[in-house]
């Protein structure tokens, strides 16, 4: 079950996006992170160090533990980008690929 | 390389008034901001919010319209989505945006990072489940975002206090709150009241806060020690130590704070002078009443320079658009004097209250400087206090040199989750009340650039 919901609220634009290949909606103007967050995702990478699961912690772009593949790109922080259509978002296990 | 009259750095309160006040001065001003629209993070998502939201977050949150909307109608242009890596004494700027490194630098620049959260480091903070508390606030004004099977708010500081007030209207359980603030706190708050009441209206909002969330049956505990977050891979529960007995309560969502600190890395970077502010508990930049630096033609305004809250930095950033103004030939001194009367007294009525939370605020000094050893204290990294502690007693005396050789402070982050902690660790080992060890030294880049984006860096043509 998610750990966060949404507010209901009137005139709600979604925009389809792509969390590891999975279509799903994400609110227009979310940030990468709570798109993640809302979608009931509760880690976003492993740690390139002991391998343990880690999750968005500030979402203010200090922490970087937010660090996801962003439409090929990885260590993107995700709390702050802003998801667009079509986006297609992985989440990072280990190094992130091509960084090694 | 591409220069301006002024530069302000950082869209929150400070920023915009500066970059306003300036611009009306007849500068030609540019603000960059790394978030995608204005506001910073007090005011975020202010000018796209849905009405029925921003009602939940108060009449206070929507003054920030205001800031935005004088803002907008000034001449200063705006540089969204903007990450800065590098500011030097000579005032160039090293940004990123879309990919693109480039240069730019200005005659003056106005420093308006802001505030984080005092990151501090507990047993379980890494684990998936565990966000600040100001990271739950963000998602609540940027997303509409809401904890969905209930929340534990702890640590120490109003935000705790004012975001379950938030989310107790938004229909959220509250499992606990817990206030690790110290019991002394108190008596220690008491003789800085009658000043503080001077500015009483933030005193009578917390009260207000803590009255109906109790009403509303919300279980407050305080004195809370020994506080753990537990679980595998994921948050299980907390676990904390409250008159004299264990407890646990189970729960998947944890929102910690303990205060906020200056974000200082940039005006670390620019080489800028700081000292440590033991009431604060952090490294603040020295600056003169009209925001400026030790380093000519910087200056740093609102709480980047020392928190003072929103207010006071509206009306800081406001005294430093004046101050730009005379700096870059626009005002005499006489002219600037007069402008900027107004907003210093408002400035010094409105940091009044500041002695009072400071005092009833103030984290526990063993929770700062005396994690339990297996603590990740270094999240990037991930070593624990006992690695920083071996460190210091095997001769490494400061910070940067526990930094060489334990590469905490090395990740990602650059320091910005673990340089509070681990200077005040340093301290204490060493003895050390006056933290003349200092903190990381912050060189840039200080945002991660990759060595592509560095080789495709946009020096501009020089100006002829």
């Amino acid at each position: 079950m998610p750990v966060f919901r949404r507010l209901e609220e009137a005139d709600i634009r979604w925009v389809e996006i792509q969390i590891d290949g999975q279509t799903t909606q994400a609110r227009e103007g979310d940030s990468v992170a709570a798109a993640l967050l809302a979608a009931g995702l509760r880690s976003c990478r492993t740690s390139p160090i002991s391998g343990a699961p880690r999750a968005p912690f500030c979402m203010m772009g200090v922490c970087y533990e937010c660090l996801v593949e962003v439409d090929g790109i990885p260590n993107r922080q995700s709390c702050q980008i802003t998801v667009q259509e079509g986006m297609q978002i992985r989440r990072q296990i280990g190094t992130a690929k091509g960084y090694r | 390389m591409e220069r301006h009259e002024l530069i302000v750095i950082g869209g929150g309160p400070s920023g915009l008034a500066a970059a306003t006040t300036a611009a009306n001065a007849g500068i030609e001003c540019l603000l960059i901001d790394e978030q995608a629209n204005p506001g910073g993070q007090i005011y975020r998502a202010v000018g796209t919010i849905p009405e029925q939201r921003a009602s939940l977050l108060g009449p206070d949150y929507n003054y920030g319209r205001k800031l935005v909307d004088q803002f907008n109608q000034s001449s200063a242009s705006y540089l969204p989505g903007t990450t800065l890596w590098n500011l030097n004494s000579q005032r160039e700027i090293g940004i990123l945006r879309d990919g693109q490194a480039s240069l730019i630098s200005a005659d003056r620049i106005i420093i308006a990072t802001g505030a984080m959260e005092r990151p501090v480091p507990f047993p379980g903070w890494t684990l998936p489940g565990v966000m600040s508390a100001g990271a739950g606030q963000i998602l609540l004004k940027s997303s509409g975002l809401v904890p969905a099977q209930g929340v534990v708010l702890a640590g120490v500081g109003p935000l705790l206090l004012l975001l379950a007030w938030q989310y107790l209207h938004a229909g959220v359980k509250i499992h606990a709150i817990l206030d690790m603030s110290p019991s002394g706190n108190i008596w220690r708050a008491l003789p800085h009241l009658p000043g503080a009441l001077l500015a009483h209206h933030y005193i009578l909002k917390g009260l207000r806060y803590q009255m109906q969330l109790k009403m509303a049956g919300v279980k407050f505990f305080s004195g809370v020690t020994e506080f753990h977050a537990v679980g595998g891979d994921l948050l299980e529960a907390v676990e904390f130590t409250h008159r004299g007995g264990r407890k646990r309560i189970d729960t998947h969502l944890l929102l910690s704070h303990f205060g906020v600190i200056p974000d200082s890395h940039l005006s670390r970077c620019a080489g800028c002078d700081h000292t440590w502010d033991a009431n604060q508990l952090c490294w603040r930049p020295v600056a003169d009443k009209w925001g400026n630096s030790s380093v000519d033609g910087i200056a740093i305004v609102g709480d980047g320079s020392g928190i003072g809250g929103a207010v006071a930095a509206r009306h800081a950033g406001r005294i430093a658009g004046f101050e730009a103004a005379r700096a870059l030939g626009r005002m005499d001194e006489k002219q600037r004097d007069d402008a900027a009367r107004e907003d210093q007294g408002w400035m010094r009525d409105d940091l009044r209250v500041r002695p009072f939370l400071e005092a009833r605020f103030h984290p526990p000094a063993e929770l700062l400087s005396a994690p339990p050893d297996e603590t990740v204290v270094c999240r990037c990294e991930e070593i624990n206090a006992g690695a920083i502690r071996t460190a210091i007693h095997a001769g490494h005396k400061d910070a940067n040199q526990v930094k060489f050789l334990t590469r905490c402070g090395m990740g990602p982050c650059q320091g910005r989750q673990c340089d509070n902690a681990v200077s005040q660790i340093v301290a204490r080992e060493l003895g050390d009340k006056k933290m003349i060890s200092g903190g990381y030294r912050i060189r840039p880049p200080i945002r991660p650039l990759t060595i592509e984006q560095l080789a495709a860096l946009d020096e501009g043509a020089d100006p002829k």
